[in-house]
């Protein structure tokens, strides 16, 4: 299938040797919610702004639904819609007006109809002809992916799009999200530092740490590559006559340790290993009280790939923010 | 085409902002107001000098304040511009297919708009404080078209300035700064053949100047066209050096990405 984002070699610097992009390629197939994920400052913005024709890159090329964004910058605006990570509506206009606004702004026809449609989709028939500056953060963050969507773009940009939202609006805007990959067939381009949201929402993903993408694929491969799940085991009383020891000489068992009454371990496919680990303990009169077995996290594979924990990479890319 | 088909809606847009605070155009008529009423009594006797040229001070400063309210009211096109980069609306309006002119000439133009509004309204108190507008019907049109030229060019260049120094703090100073010198190194309150030499030249290069000398030619209607039509020439110049000063400006705020 071809692909709706193409990006190659992205380099950006800003004044004060600041490397935001170091050679960013990633490529988004047709049809699907791609991911790009990093902590804070690894240039997922900045490769936004460059790919929607905000900003230009110092070298490298990008092209989206065909069109080069250096050499054809209009007709990459035509075939795009960009919710960015501050809200884009004119607050002091109306939600219909703002819309309007859009629509004739991309030369659409039958517009009126298609305001409506948003309107309802979004749960925002209500509020259409009230100020903006009176909504509330969710019913304006709608309304910023209603006027994304005016023109029925090929592709969609989300950076960071539920960023400062509270829990409940969040899952909201998972849905929605998962909606428009789903069911207009829409390539979504999609920039988070939440792991969970990345997981769930992206088909593809690329992990981006200082400017560059250290690993790529769909959620469940980039885990995969990670050897085994990890099994834990909660004991009854905290462990005396070597349990852990026990555990250990299982076959396909491996980093066993315990601490106070927290067993954990890795087995290439955890639920197998489980009945194997029960009987090792049973043997030993070793008390269970419950056995969890959990895939490998996007957090272990940010540890992997970017050589740092996804928290840490966070608190250095806030003091790079700060010293600059 | 589009790119007039897009300077519509986004005046449009504006307008109707405009139309939903329309108490703005009160406020920023507070000041010509008292510069008319407390001027046009201190002053009246200035008249009286040898070679001052004009009978009545009110007749004379009158179309001077309508510019002067031009003037001002344009320098403040720049804010709403500051807070339209903080908020994303701009960022949002550059990656879709609007024109990249429109954005600015759309502000500009509905700067105009109000700048029409408030003119007419000092005329209008203007009457009612004795002056006469001895250029009639015309010369009070003329006068509003060349505030409202005035104020296209001040518009512009202070969008341009609200581009390049993106800060409201930094835009308030730049005004200010340009503000006071430009007011008073013009013939608005003082006939220039009474100013000092130095300044009489130095309002030569003020194109505040040009505007007060073609709206009084306009307003007395003593057949000064030809002044009018300089002028209005000179401030069309300086208006697409503005122009592009402003685009320039977008240019690089984008270029800052």
């Amino acid at each position: 299938m071809e692909d709706a984002i193409e990006v190659n070699e992205l380099v950006k610097t800003y004044p004060g040797d600041v490397r935001a992009l170091d050679g960013l390629s990633f490529s988004a197939e047709e049809g699907t919610v791609f991911g790009l994920l990093g902590p804070n400052g690894a240039g997922k913005s900045t490769a936004v702004r460059i790919v929607t024709t905000l900003a230009r890159p110092d070298s490298g090329a990008a092209r989206v639904a065909g069109h080069d964004v250096l050499a054809d910058p209009a007709g990459v605006r035509s075939a795009i819609g960009v919710v960015g990570q501050r809200a884009g509506a004119d607050r002091e206009a109306t939600a219909r007006e703002n819309l309007r606004l859009s629509g004739r702004l991309h030369g659409m026809r039958g517009l009126e109809s298609r305001i409506d449609e948003l309107l309802a989709r979004f749960g925002l028939e209500d509020a259409a002809d009230r100020i903006v500056r009176g909504f509330s953060g969710g019913m304006e963050r709608r309304l910023d992916i209603a006027l994304a969507l005016t023109h029925r773009p090929r592709v969609l940009f989300l950076d960071e799009p539920t960023t400062g939202l509270d829990p409940e609006v969040r899952a909201d805007m998972w849905q929605e999200i998962e909606r428009l990959g789903r069911d207009e067939g829409m390539t979504v381009l999609l920039t988070t530092h939440y792991l969970e949201e990345a997981d769930r929402l992206a088909a593809q993903l690329a992990i981006v740490d200082r400017g560059r993408v250290v690993a790529s694929g769909s959620p469940d491969e980039l885990k995969r590559e990670l050897s085994g799940d990890a099994v834990q085991v909660e004991l009854e009383r905290p462990n005396l006559n070597g349990a852990g020891a026990a555990v250990e000489r299982i076959d396909g068992i491996r980093e066993v340790s315990v601490d106070g009454r927290t067993l954990r371990a890795r087995a290439a496919d955890g639920a197998r290993a489980v009945p194997a680990v029960l009987a090792a303990l049973e043997v030993h009169d070793v008390e269970v009280a419950s056995v969890t077995v959990a895939r490998p996290s996007l957090d272990d594979v940010y540890l992997r790939y970017a050589g740092r924990s996804f928290g840490a990479a966070e608190a250095s890319a806030e003091r790079t923010e700060v010293t600059r | 085409m589009t790119a007039l088909r897009h300077t519509g809606y986004m005046t449009a847009t504006h307008l109707r902002q405009l139309w939903r605070q329309p108490w703005w155009i009160a406020v920023t008529l507070v000041q010509p107001v008292i510069w008319l009423l407390l001027f046009g009594s201190l002053f009246e006797v200035v008249a009286d000098i040898p070679g001052f040229g004009s009978d009545s001070y009110i007749d004379y400063l009158a179309p001077g304040i309508v510019v002067m309210t031009a003037f001002f009211s344009a320098g403040w096109s720049g804010m709403p511009v500051i807070e339209d980069l903080d908020r994303g609306v701009t960022d949002r309006l550059l990656v879709s297919p609007a024109s990249r002119g429109a954005l600015l000439a759309g502000r500009v133009a509905q700067n105009s708009v109000t700048i029409a509004i408030q003119s007419l309204i000092i005329v209008g108190i203007s009457l009612l404080a004795g002056a006469t507008f001895p250029g009639g019907l015309v010369g009070v049109a003329a006068l509003v078209g060349v505030a409202v030229l005035l104020g296209a060019c001040f518009g512009t260049l202070s969008i341009g300035f609200a581009l390049s120094a993106r800060k409201e703090e930094t835009l308030i100073a730049t005004l200010t700064f340009l503000q006071l010198p430009l007011s008073f190194i013009s013939s608005t309150f003082m006939a220039s053949s009474l100013m000092p030499d130095w300044m009489d030249t130095a309002a030569d290069f003020n194109p505040l100047e040009w505007a007060v000398e073609a709206a009084r030619a306009a307003a007395l209607g003593d057949g000064g066209w030809d002044v009018v039509l300089t002028r209005c020439g000179l401030l069309a110049g300086f208006l697409a050096l503005c122009a592009w000063f402003a685009l320039r400006a977008l240019e690089r705020y984008q270029r800052s990405l």
